[in-house]
């Protein structure tokens, strides 16, 4: 653990060489399916840089993940390569979709850092280039005028909260992106994890959330909801980014990668000059941080020629390994990729790291509890029932659910 | 043809005058307010600090100069790519409306001109075909469109479209249909025509207004559809509404809401030179055309 | 009209809807009686960036070798449709025998998914559709009333609700209901309640949507409706008014039986459409207070990492016996008259 994490921040602070990837030429037919967003289109366009002879296609979209089982199923599939994460490999995992890569990594991956390689049962399933977590920020300007400290656990995070409303300055103190669905369970399994928690009995499928752990997480998440603006079930990322924006927010658990606009020159200069980064907070006397730490990357489809899966992978690791590109976009995500130097947006990621974050859970059955928990536990933030009810109902939800699915 | 009100009575005309205002009102501030507000920037039409800022243009002045800026509609179309999604949904708002109209009109037509007690099932089952939920629908197909080859291309999505949306054009068209006198064409039969001879002479001079008003509901399905046009095409193929999408960012990524303002008011731009071309036509396709269900 | 030439017209448009809509019908019908195969797992080391863990993933070998054998699944018959996620006939009949009060009973059944939903989604149905069916004719009256020269423009402003796409179309609406956007801001000034947000409690989101509901669909009922009036012929009416009869009398007695059958027709589609209820709980970020059937289905196809076919297709057939039941009444007239048509 100790020697992957050094291995990784010599990454995250390596050197600035500038060095093109290695590009092999590849020949055949390439096409990629992928999220949407600019880091995703930089990395894509940079792999197309290399394509050789190869007819290169790419689908950035939405939705993805629908798409993303029943192209690979089929054979040969539509795509040749697929940029996961470390939640949507999962499912491609589970069906067996995608092929591992340990001969074209020895042919082809010069550039490519062992750190970056994904491996399961010892095979190389995947190679991440970009890595992200939620974490803390804050408002200088208004924690140094009333005289509080930088939270370092989500209970300072309260009580800071409780001053800063107690203090008249901002009603609502607190934001995290609490909207019901995906969003409000990330938040659950971050404060879960915090707690130390662990979401199903050891190397089984039976959920295992409804404990002690399971109620403070539920309790806490709780407290922070009171702190924060009435319409948190409402708010995502975007909704809170804005709160922030418009001054009525000192404390917000959001996502490293929308730290760009934040710090950007658009806005209010008064509230980006004060808008500060710092890593998760703990909760509960852990000492592992109340967050999980994501990465993406790409994977090869198992029903498609080798030949297309070599030109994919040559085509892909060229930007996977590309310190040109790390160094032109260094704005846009927190590269894994050698030559990254992290600026003041990354800080977040390197502080989360260098605590002892876990990555989110890579389990098959780990998406069905992740949708359980979206909307089950939605009931207990708005007072309807006791903590210990949305657990249950919880776990009935997902017992149903993995019955059906076949893991129980 | 005034059938609940009386020229003479002017209070009920005032009435009548404010209702529709204030109707109007409601139906288009939404619509005012986003066209209004696709010439400034995020952080004032997307403001939680104050929404007089998206009157004041605060933001805009500071980060453009100017009260009012262009920006978000020239990267959208530029940057954004918005000009390939334009261009394709044209061509599946063409060929689905086109399609759809005439598979229809025959289908329809056919069903209002039967007596035989499967005409009447057929009708039932177009209802329950229409209450299956598209998203399953299109969930089923994506494993047998890859596994043929044909997912993305615009073709299998114009296919899609019009199959999903012939229930309803034919239910709509049957019902026009009925209003067109038997004794029309069976005259025709007579003289000798076929029964195609009937339908393409005869009948359909008579029936340009349910054609239009089918034509105006298919053009709203493939114009504005999200679920089958996000699911089914390639990137190369989006159409607007999941290219507009794709602008509003994820949960872990930062979008540009203003290009989809943007986009949607760029979107709505033709529908308004279509209605006001067709103007004639659609109204007096609605004032000759007999709607009896 | 001769079997073989009904055969020929309606050829194209029945292909293509058994093609399309029907085959999956009968396919997804099928799926729903079947769940996955029990997943065989085994635990294994991980590695990420981020360090290494030994946790499980599925076996391929001894999960593809079930799979091969029988590829539908496993039949599971109704067991999908009476799960926890769906009716849940066992934890009701739970309840009935835990609790006390009825009232105690309905809370903890509507605490269920799919009660929860169905709630709803019977709420939105029952308020959206007379609603709509009322002020899409109201409109068509008095738009008809208004000189032809300006219509043109005004039928444009009235059908923009319904041609807005409706996913930015919420969403923009939600910027402005907003405690801070144009709509809430005011509402909050109006009421006089500096802390009312639409968005904070169950009822007032319930009612957003609601209305949305009904600003969105009326144009429809419009369209229609307009059309029907100019069908209207007019000696009836002028003979009326030579009777001395009242402009509601006129209405009532002959402007409403003559549109009957179109009245029918939209009562049928947007009952139909309102059952379905989907795109505003996503516009308007609703899920935590409000979810619909087809929520229920978009979630168990899009919102998880592992898509549950299973569930979406039970869903999905008790979504269309809903409607089958919702529109039974129509349906029954609908056949009386095709009869005395013959």
């Amino acid at each position: 653990m100790k020697k992957i994490l050094l291995t990784l921040l010599f990454i995250l602070f390596g050197s600035t060489a500038y060095a093109d990837g290695h590009c092999s030429k590849p020949s055949g037919s390439i096409n990629i399916l992928a999220n949407d967003f600019p880091a995703l289109r930089t990395f894509v366009e940079t792999a197309k840089g290399c394509k050789g002879s190869a007819d290169f296609k790419v689908t950035h979209s939405s939705e993805h993940n629908k798409i993303a089982v029943p192209a690979l199923t089929a054979n040969p599939s539509e795509f040749s390569a697929r940029i996961a994460a470390n939640s949507s490999i999962v499912p491609l995992m589970n069906q067996d979709l995608i092929r591992p890569m340990d001969d074209l990594v020895k042919k082809y991956g010069k550039g490519i850092q062992d750190s970056q390689l994904i491996t399961i049962d010892g095979k190389v399933m995947a190679v991440a280039f970009m890595a992200n977590t939620q974490h803390l920020y804050y408002r200088e300007d208004v924690l140094k005028e009333l005289g509080i400290p930088v939270p370092k656990t989500y209970e300072e995070v309260v009580a800071a909260s409780e001053k800063i409303r107690a203090s008249g300055k901002m009603q609502h103190p607190y934001a995290a992106a609490y909207k019901a669905g995906w969003n409000l369970a990330e938040e659950f399994v971050n404060m879960f994890i915090g707690h130390g928690g662990e979401f199903f009995k050891a190397g089984t499928a039976e959920p295992s959330i409804n404990n002690a752990k399971g109620v403070a997480t539920l309790n806490m998440l709780k407290k922070l909801a009171s702190l924060s603006n009435p319409d948190y079930l409402t708010h995502d990322s975007e909704a809170i980014k804005v709160e922030w924006e418009s001054g009525k927010v000192a404390l917000m658990t959001l996502w490293a990668s929308r730290s760009g606009t934040l710090l950007d020159d658009e806005g209010d200069a008064k509230i980006t000059a004060a808008t500060k980064l710092t890593g998760p907070a703990t909760v509960g006397g852990g000492n592992i941080p109340a967050a999980t730490l994501w990465w993406d990357g790409f994977t090869l489809a198992k029903n498609r020629s080798d030949s297309d899966a070599e030109a994919s992978f040559i085509a892909l690791a060229h930007a996977a390994s590309n310190k040109k590109m790390v160094a032109d976009a260094a704005d846009q995500a927190v590269w894994l990729v050698e030559g990254f130097v992290p600026g003041p947006k990354s800080i977040g990621v390197i502080e989360a790291v260098k605590m002892g974050a876990k990555p989110y859970p890579m389990l098959p059955q780990m998406g069905l509890m992740h949708g359980a928990l979206g909307s089950e536990i939605v009931e207990f933030l708005q007072g309807k029932e006791s903590a210990e009810q949305a657990l249950k109902d919880v776990e009935a939800a997902y017992i149903s659910k993995a019955k059906e699915q076949g893991f129980l | 043809m005034e059938y609940g009100l009386d020229k003479r009575s002017n209070a009920l005309k005032t009435f009548n005058t404010t209702f529709i205002i204030i109707w109007l009102l409601i139906a288009c501030f939404p619509f005012i307010w986003t066209f209004w507000g696709s010439f400034k920037v995020r952080a004032d039409f997307f403001s939680r600090a104050d929404w007089w800022y998206a009157i004041s243009a605060f933001n805009t002045l500071i980060e453009t100069g100017g009260q009012f800026t262009l920006n978000a509609y020239s990267e959208a179309w530029t940057e954004g790519e918005f000009w390939k999604a334009s261009r394709n949904t044209i061509i599946v708002t063409v060929f689905v409306v086109t399609i759809s109209l005439f598979l229809g009109t025959l289908g329809a037509y056919a069903l209002s001109r039967s007596t035989e007690r499967y005409a009447f099932w057929i009708l039932i089952a177009a209802l329950i075909f229409r209450a299956m939920p598209h998203i399953t629908l299109v969930s089923g197909y994506l494993f047998p469109f890859f596994e043929l080859q044909i997912w993305g291309i615009l073709p299998t999505t114009i296919v899609v479209l019009v199959a999903i949306n012939q229930p309803f054009t034919l239910w709509l068209l049957y019902s026009f249909f009925k209003t067109v006198p038997k004794e029309l064409d069976e005259s025709a039969l007579i003289d000798g025509c076929s029964y195609f001879q009937a339908f393409r002479y005869i009948i359909m001079p008579v029936m340009w207004p349910g054609v239009i008003t089918a034509g105006l509901f298919s053009l709203m399905l493939a114009y504005n559809d999200f679920t089958v046009t996000a699911l089914l095409l390639n990137q190369e193929n989006h159409t607007m509404v999941p290219k507009i999408q794709s602008y509003l960012g994820t949960n872990q990524h930062e979008g540009n809401l203003m290009w989809a303002v943007s986009a949607v008011v760029s979107a709505t731009a033709p529908l308004f030179m279509l209605v006001m071309f067709f103007q004639r036509q659609v109204i007096s396709g609605l004032t000759t055309g007999a709607v009896k269900g | 009209m001769p079997n073989k030439t009904f055969f020929w017209f309606f050829l194209p448009t029945g292909l293509a809807m058994i093609l399309f809509i029907g085959l999956p019908i009968i396919s997804t019908g099928i799926q729903s009686f079947y769940a996955q195969h029990d997943q065989v797992v085994k635990e294994v080391k991980k590695c990420d960036p981020f360090g290494c863990t030994v946790s499980i993933v599925v076996d391929q070998e001894a999960t593809s070798v079930l799979r091969d054998e029988r590829p539908l699944g496993k039949f599971n018959g109704f067991g999908t449709y009476v799960d926890r996620n769906h009716l849940a006939i066992e934890q009701i009949s739970e309840f009935w025998d835990e609790t006390d009060t009825l009232g105690e009973f309905i809370d903890q059944v509507t605490n269920l998914p799919f009660y929860k939903a169905l709630l709803f989604t019977l709420t939105y149905c029952l308020f959206v559709t007379p609603n709509v069916l009322l002020l899409g004719f109201i409109i068509a009256l008095s738009l008809n009333a208004i000189s032809r020269k300006i219509r043109g423009p005004l039928i444009f402003g009235t059908i923009l609700p319904m041609i807005v796409t409706p996913l930015v179309g919420s969403l923009v609406l939600f910027w402005m209901i907003d405690a801070e956007g144009i709509i809430g801001a005011n509402l909050q000034l109006m009421m006089e309640d500096p802390y009312l947000s639409l968005k904070s409690s169950r009822t007032l989101t319930w009612i957003t949507i609601i209305i949305y509901g009904i600003w969105h669909h009326s144009p429809f009922a419009f369209v229609v409706f307009y059309a029907a009036l100019q069908t209207v012929p007019q000696e009836p009416v002028e003979a009326a008014i030579i009777d001395g009869a009242s402009r509601y009398q006129r209405i009532r007695h002959i402007v409403l039986p003559h549109i009957y059958p179109v009245v029918t027709f939209v009562a049928l589609i947007s009952l139909m459409d309102n059952f379905r209820v989907f795109e505003p709980i996503i516009g308007f970020s609703a899920e935590g207070s409000a979810q619909s059937l087809s929520w229920l289905i978009y979630d168990n196809l899009v919102n998880e990492e592992v898509i549950l076919f299973g569930s979406a297709a039970a869903t999905s057939m008790m979504t269309i016996i809903g409607i089958a039941i919702l529109l039974a009444p129509v349906l029954i007239r609908t056949w009386k008259e095709f009869r005395t048509a013959r």
